[in-house]
């Protein structure tokens, strides 16, 4: 069953977020950028994931950062990241219960 | 330099990857389907809306302002709003895009999505070109969100994990996770504090949307080229 206000309502953000996905890479390609923007680019992802990562940490407790702490030292020395998920959202787990 | 531009081999390997990510996907996914039950959306609309818009973060916000009849422009301008980081992404995988048009271009934009470009960059480093790389990883990730909304939605009305379970880390255990692949070395560490000292201030300020993200990843960007042009590198 679909509400037509819903329907608007998805393809609405549904286009929004295409136009995000799409316009931002057909703009870089039409503007053909300095050297300098792509020497930026190239430090986007990381930064973008630390942007992400930095205020659910502040913002959080003993919880998140033992967990993230797990999960950094399991994705480092096994190169996996699901079993970093995994070995971060148990520890995470363990400390919510010993509260 | 003449790597394939588009292999079902690629293909392969982009969703084999990318399946160990989506263990991060599926808490996220089950929320936004327990939110989607929980505004009265039906399961046909759930599943259109993780298929069409797919970017869990803008789906969340979206449900969280949902009402009856929908708020239409509202929930449009938080999709934009949240995934205007995602503007950023398509230029940052230039080399791979570049050699692709078609179907095989428009699918890789419409299946772009933050773990599956954090894969590509990092295989992206290591010489991976191949465009089927970047749409399998997309494509496996699409499936599971597909998968994990649609069966949160199901559960919506028995599975009531409070707001703080840890259960929910698992959502941050990714991106964290994927941290560890795209740190390139000690030319990351001032870019990766601009972005943290710039992320922290703005999420204080406009908690609502992912301003903080686009900031973070504008000032890292800054403080990174900044740092080439001042060593002289190319």
């Amino acid at each position: 069953m679909i509400a037509a206000s819903n329907l608007v309502a998805i393809l609405g953000m549904a286009l929004a977020t295409l136009a995000c996905r799409a316009g931002g890479y057909f703009l870089f390609r039409a503007l053909r950028p300095s050297p300098f923007l792509r020497a930026m680019l190239g430090y986007v992802p990381g930064a973008l994931f630390v942007g992400y990562v930095a205020p659910a940490l502040a913002a959080g407790g003993a919880k998140e950062w033992v967990g993230a702490a797990a999960t950094l030292i399991t994705v480092r020395l096994s190169g996996n990241i699901a079993i970093g998920i995994a070995a971060g959202t148990v520890s995470a787990w363990l400390v919510w219960l010993a509260r | 330099m003449n790597a394939p531009t588009f292999t079902a081999a690629g293909l392969a390997r982009g969703a084999r990857r990318s399946l160990a990510v989506a263990a991060g996907l599926a808490p996220f996914g089950l929320v936004v389907g327990v939110l989607a039950a929980g505004k009265g959306l039906s399961l046909t609309e759930t599943g259109l809306m993780s298929g069409l818009v797919f970017a869990g973060a803008s789906q969340i916000l979206a449900l969280d302002l949902w009402t009856h009849p929908a708020p239409v422009l509202a929930v449009s301008f938080a999709a934009f709003a949240v995934n205007l980081r995602m503007a950023l992404m398509g230029p940052a995988l230039a080399p791979w895009l570049e050699r692709l048009s078609g179907w095989r271009l428009w699918g890789n934009l419409f299946l772009l999505v933050d773990h599956g470009f954090a894969l590509a960059i990092a295989e992206g480093r290591k010489g991976e070109r191949d465009g089927g790389f970047l749409f399998g990883a997309g494509f496996a990730l699409w499936c599971a969100w597909l998968a994990c909304s649609l069966a949160g939605h199901l559960l919506g009305t028995t599975l009531h994990p409070p707001r703080g379970h840890p259960l929910f880390f698992a959502a941050l255990a990714a991106f964290v996770s994927l941290l560890v692949p795209l740190w390139r070395g000690r030319q990351d560490a001032l870019p990766w504090l601009a972005a943290a000292a710039v992320a922290l201030p703005v999420a204080h300020f406009a908690p609502h949307g992912a301003w903080h993200v686009v900031a973070a990843a504008l000032a890292g960007g800054l403080v990174g080229a900044f740092g080439e042009r001042r060593r002289g590198a190319p």
